[in-house]
Formats: structure tokens, sequence, C-alpha cells
């Protein structure tokens, strides 16, 4: 066999020793990325021990019954949550139903042109925006243009053009993941555009669409900035009035002009008090808030999940 | 590839050998375009055009991708599109239910005159959904909708305002017997769709477009991801079908298009090249870009 005229790239043991070198580099990507996934996850851990271990002596019903207090050990967090699970029905009200019918119109009406091409880029500019920006505009726009004051309403309304930009991409992403064939398929019997959204886009995309929302919400839960831009009390010892009254019409929005404080507004207050036992306070609503954000995440993979199982292109 | 010898050399028994008789004389050769000018089976005897392409033309943006195509759809009869890839055959094929209309920059020249009302289906005057409305489509990949079975089928009637359960439940289980799926599915309507097999999701997409008894069915090559029995049983069905709808099918095994087709045009770079019945093209075909063709010499 005449090996001369072989170049050495070509010959077997040069081929064998390279080999083995490429993929020992193989291994060692391996092992740089799970130890930088552990890190990451091992900090996120240690940091909810952390939370967890301060806030320990806090835990409890009353916790979550008290208003504040002066005396740390009384002090609880019920205008806190109130008041960050009523701005989240607020923002969830209003930056779905927008977020979801841009997604639509970029997705399935608008024509590809430089006008489209422009809301777009800006679309994903909007999610790149500081949340104080976003506080700055509030303030101008909700609290004073449109006089809702130091409330509910204006704090959801904020949060909701936060998210707004995370729930149009994620909508847009799962609407483009509906194959071409299935809108082919309706098109092919004779449905009108807004039939093939209605009864297959939309349903078929809902899985994502609910995921967007959820991880939109759990970004604006622990937004602290644009709310205290607006004007968060960070002492409330009341709760906003009841949706549900005794009187007709039963039903009562007073509460969305109520004012308010939010968990992070809380967990800040109690971290500036010069008091070492407010520290486990803050501690506590700390873990509980981090909590809440680990909760809905977890329940957006499990509709990921459930909707995958349901729908397998 | 059709072995070149046998099948120019013994016609009768390698085409379409389930009837014989169905094949001109030797030596006999059919004008083109002729319309059941020699054509011995009395039941398939053509006594009417469905649909007639005249000089269509067909433009994405400024390229031309079918160029001045005439020819007749026989009524009541398979006809096969065959060519190689690229050839515009599915192009040609999307002109008749319009599907071109849901992409921008797309246009349409010459007409395509449907019958008996005489309408331009590619004509600016009609609208695109109508003509959707009245022609059937069956894809390349099965794609049934992530529904049930039966929500499947009744879409098109949904869609046309039907809302009586009783009418929905006759007419949907009269589109699975006309797709022959109606034994392998009627006692689980309510399942859905994706569990079925690949064969049966196409022959579901055939009832799907059957329950509206849509005037013309067109099929874009509806076997190509199936295996060889579902591929039988899809050919069996559309040799069937032809008793109660026109059938214009497009296909790039051309012994599929011997099997079930009628008549068959063979398109070039967006060119018709040659119409005519099938058995015709297969055995005596007149242009000699057509005998390439068919005896494998390119596509």
């Amino acid at each position: 066999m005449a090996t001369a005229n072989v170049p050495d790239y070509l010959n077997p043991d040069s081929i064998r020793t390279g080999l083995s070198r490429r993929k020992m580099l193989d291994q060692v990507f391996v092992i740089v990325g799970l130890v930088l996934m552990f890190a990451c996850l091992g900090i996120l851990a240690v940091l909810f021990m952390n939370l967890v271990l301060d806030g320990s002596e806090r835990f409890g019903w009353d916790f979550f019954t008290n208003f504040p207090s002066r005396r740390a050990e009384r002090a609880g967090i019920l205008g806190a949550w109130v008041g960050t699970s009523l701005i989240m029905l607020v923002t969830a009200f209003c930056a779905v139903p927008v977020g979801v019918a841009a997604a639509i119109y970029l997705e399935e009406y608008a024509p590809k042109n430089w006008f489209t091409a422009i809301i777009e880029i800006n679309v994903t500019n909007l999610a790149g925006v500081p949340s104080i920006v976003y506080g700055l505009l509030a303030l101008g726009l909700f609290v004073y243009q449109f006089g809702l004051g130091q409330s509910i309403a204006a704090a959801g309304l904020t949060l909701a053009l936060l998210i707004l930009p995370i729930v149009i991409v994620a909508t847009r992403e799962s609407i483009r993941a509906v194959p071409k064939s299935i809108r082919e398929a309706a098109y092919g019997l004779g449905a009108t555009r807004w039939e093939v959204t209605k009864d297959h886009v939309l349903p078929y995309s809902t899985g994502g669409i609910l995921t967007g929302m959820i991880l939109g919400l759990s970004r604006a839960i622990g937004e602290t900035a644009p709310i205290i831009t607006i004007g968060a009390l960070s002492f409330i010892a009341f709760l906003p009035s009841s949706p549900i009254t005794s009187e007709f019409p039963f039903i009562s929005f007073q509460w969305l002009s109520d004012p308010f404080t939010a968990m992070p507004i809380q967990m800040f207050n109690w971290v500036s008090r010069p008091d070492q036992a407010f520290q486990a306070n803050a501690a506590a609503a700390g873990a509980i808030l981090l909590g809440m954000t680990l909760l809905m995440n977890a329940v957006a993979i499990w509709i990921r999940y459930r909707f995958r199982k349901k729908i397998n292109w | 590839m059709i072995d070149t010898t046998s099948t120019r050399g013994t016609p009768e028994s390698t085409l379409r050998n389930e009837e014989p008789a169905r094949q001109p004389p030797a030596g006999v050769a059919a004008p083109r375009v002729s319309i059941a000018v020699d054509d011995t089976r009395q039941s398939r005897a053509i006594t009417s055009v469905k649909a007639q392409v005249e000089n269509l033309n067909f433009y994405y943006g400024q390229n031309r991708a079918l160029k001045n195509l005439s020819i007749p759809i026989a009524d009541k009869q398979v006809t096969a599109l065959i060519g190689p890839s690229g050839c515009g055959k599915s192009t040609f094929l999307r002109c008749f239910n319009r599907m071109h209309d849901l992409q921008p920059d797309t246009r349409y020249e010459g007409s395509i005159t449907l019958h008996p009302d005489n309408i331009n289906l590619v004509g600016s005057g009609i609208d695109p959904i109508e003509v959707r409305m009245r022609i059937g489509m069956v894809f390349q990949k099965p794609n049934p909708f992530p529904k049930t079975i039966f929500e499947n089928v009744a879409y098109g009637l949904r869609l046309r305002g039907v809302r009586n359960r009783a009418t929905l439940a006759e007419e949907v289980e009269k589109a699975l017997r006309g797709a022959a799926l109606w034994d392998e599915v009627k006692d689980r309507l309510q399942d859905s769709a994706l569990a079925l097999s690949g064969g049966q999701m196409q022959r579901l997409c055939i009832a799907r477009a059957l329950a509206t008894t849509p005037e013309i069915l067109l099929f874009d090559e509806p076997t190509s991801a199936l295996d060889p029995i579902a591929t039988a049983k899809i050919e069996e069905l559309i040799s069937t079908l032809r008793d109660q709808v026109t059938v214009l099918i497009v296909t790039h095994n051309m012994q599929q298009a011997a099997r079930v087709s009628d008549y068959t045009a063979f398109m070039y770079l967006g060119e018709l090249i040659e119409f005519d019945e099938a058995a015709k093209i297969f055995t005596n075909p007149s242009k000699k870009a057509t005998e390439d063709y068919i005896t494998g010499r390119y596509g």
C-alpha cells in the first residue's frame, strides 16, 4: 500500500488521536455546562434557604393575617399580599387581552411591510425598557393625567404595560408554532381568517399563551421600582374595599381606586428599618414572594406540559 | 421507475391490467385532448367537462410559474397531473381552490371556467372563500385538526352554519363511509384524530373534504407520506370516488397516476407538455419529453 501519498491528516493513527482529543473536548463541555448549571441552581437554593431560616420565627398564620405593626413580632403582610393579588388581577385583565390581540394581529393579519417591521422591533424594544421608566410614565399618565391617583388600578395598569411585550412575544411564538398545514386545512374548507383564528390558531396555542401570561405575571409580581414611583404606601393598616357588597348590585369596583401596598414594598420598608427584628419579617416576606413566583412558574410549566401532551404536531 | 421494455412492449398487461378494455387499440393514435373519442369503457365515457382551463398563467411576484395552460377537466373522472419536482403541478392544483390568495403578491391570468354555471374560478369577481367552499382539497401530509374525529369531519358543515346535531351526525357518518373509514372509527368518534394512523388520518382528511360535497376534489400528492398499504387503500378510494366527484390529483409517482387516473397531464417547467387519456400517455405518448419522463430518463 502506497502510504507515501496519503497526507498526514488522513493517516489512521492521527485520525484516532485527533478523534480522542475531540471527544475529550466534548466531555469537557458537558462538565463545564453541568458545573455552571448547578452553580446557578445552588445560588438560588442557598438564597431561598437563607430567607427561610432568617424568617423562620415569623412564619405562621398570624403573619398572613396581621397588618404591619411597630412591634416586629406582630407585624404581618395582610395588606401586602392582598394588594399584590389585586394588582396582579388588574394586570392580567389588562395585559392579556391587549397582548393576545396584538400578537394575533401581527401574526395573522398584518401585511409584511416596513410599518409592521417597525412595530415588531419596537415591541421587542419595549421588553428592554427599564421598569423605572414605566413607573415615571405611569405617574404622569395614569396617576395625574387620567386622575387614577395612587390606586390599585394605576399600579395594575403600570405593570400591565411592563409585561405587555412579554405576553405579545410569548403569544406570537405559540401562534407561530401552529403548523401552516393546519391553517391550510381550515382555509381549504372555506374558513375566513377570523374563523381560522378563533377555531384553530387560538385554541391550539392556548398553552403557550397561558404560559407567557404567567411568566409575565411572575416578572410583574416582584417589580418594586414602578410601584414606588406611582406612590405605593409602605405602612397600611386597612384593606382595599371588598369587591362584593351586601347592597345591590353586590359588586363594587371601589377597590380599584383604593390606595395599596405590595409585597416588595413591604419588604423594602422592613429592610430599611433600624430595628434588627424587622429583618426577620423582611426575610419571611421575601421567602413567601419567591415561593409565589416559583409556584406560578411551576403552574406555567404544568400547563405547557398538559397542552403538549394533548396537542403533539 | 417504469421498465422501458415492458411498458412499451406489453401495455395492456402492465398498466391498468384490471381493465384492459380501457386501452385504445394499438396503432390508433388518439387525437390530442380528445374526449371520449375512443373510450370503449362506456360507464366511464366522458360526457361533460367539469372545468375548462384556458390560457392560465400564474405569477409569484415577477416569476411566471405557470405558462399558458389549457386543459379540460372531465366531469366525474380522475385527472392526474404528473411531472418532475418543481414543474408547477402543485401550483396549478392550488389555482383551483385559490390557495395562492393566502400568499401576498400572487397573480392569475386566464381562466378556469367551472361548469355548469360558467364561473371563472380565478377571476377577480369571485370570492376565493366561495371557491374553497365548492372545491375541496386533500393535502400532501395528513393534516387533521387536533380535535375529535367527529369535529374534524363536521367542521366544514359547521362553517356552513349547520347546527342541527342529527344532521351533523348523519352527514359525518356519510362522509366517513364515503372515505372508507367508518368501520374503523365508528366506536371512537369522540377520540382525538391525532390518535389515528397516518393512512387513517389521510382518509379522515378525505372524509372532511367530502362532508361538504365538493364539486371538484383536489389531491396534492396524498400518499407521499404513507406506507404502501395505506397508499393502496387511498388509491382504491380515489377510484371509487370518481362516481360522485370530479378528482384532480397531483402525484410524482407515475405508476400511481397510471393506476388511478382516466386522464393525465404531463407538465414540465410550468408548461403543459401533453394531455391525453392515461392509457395513451403511459403507453404511447406523442411527445418525446413525455416518453423520456415516463420511461425514467429524467425526473
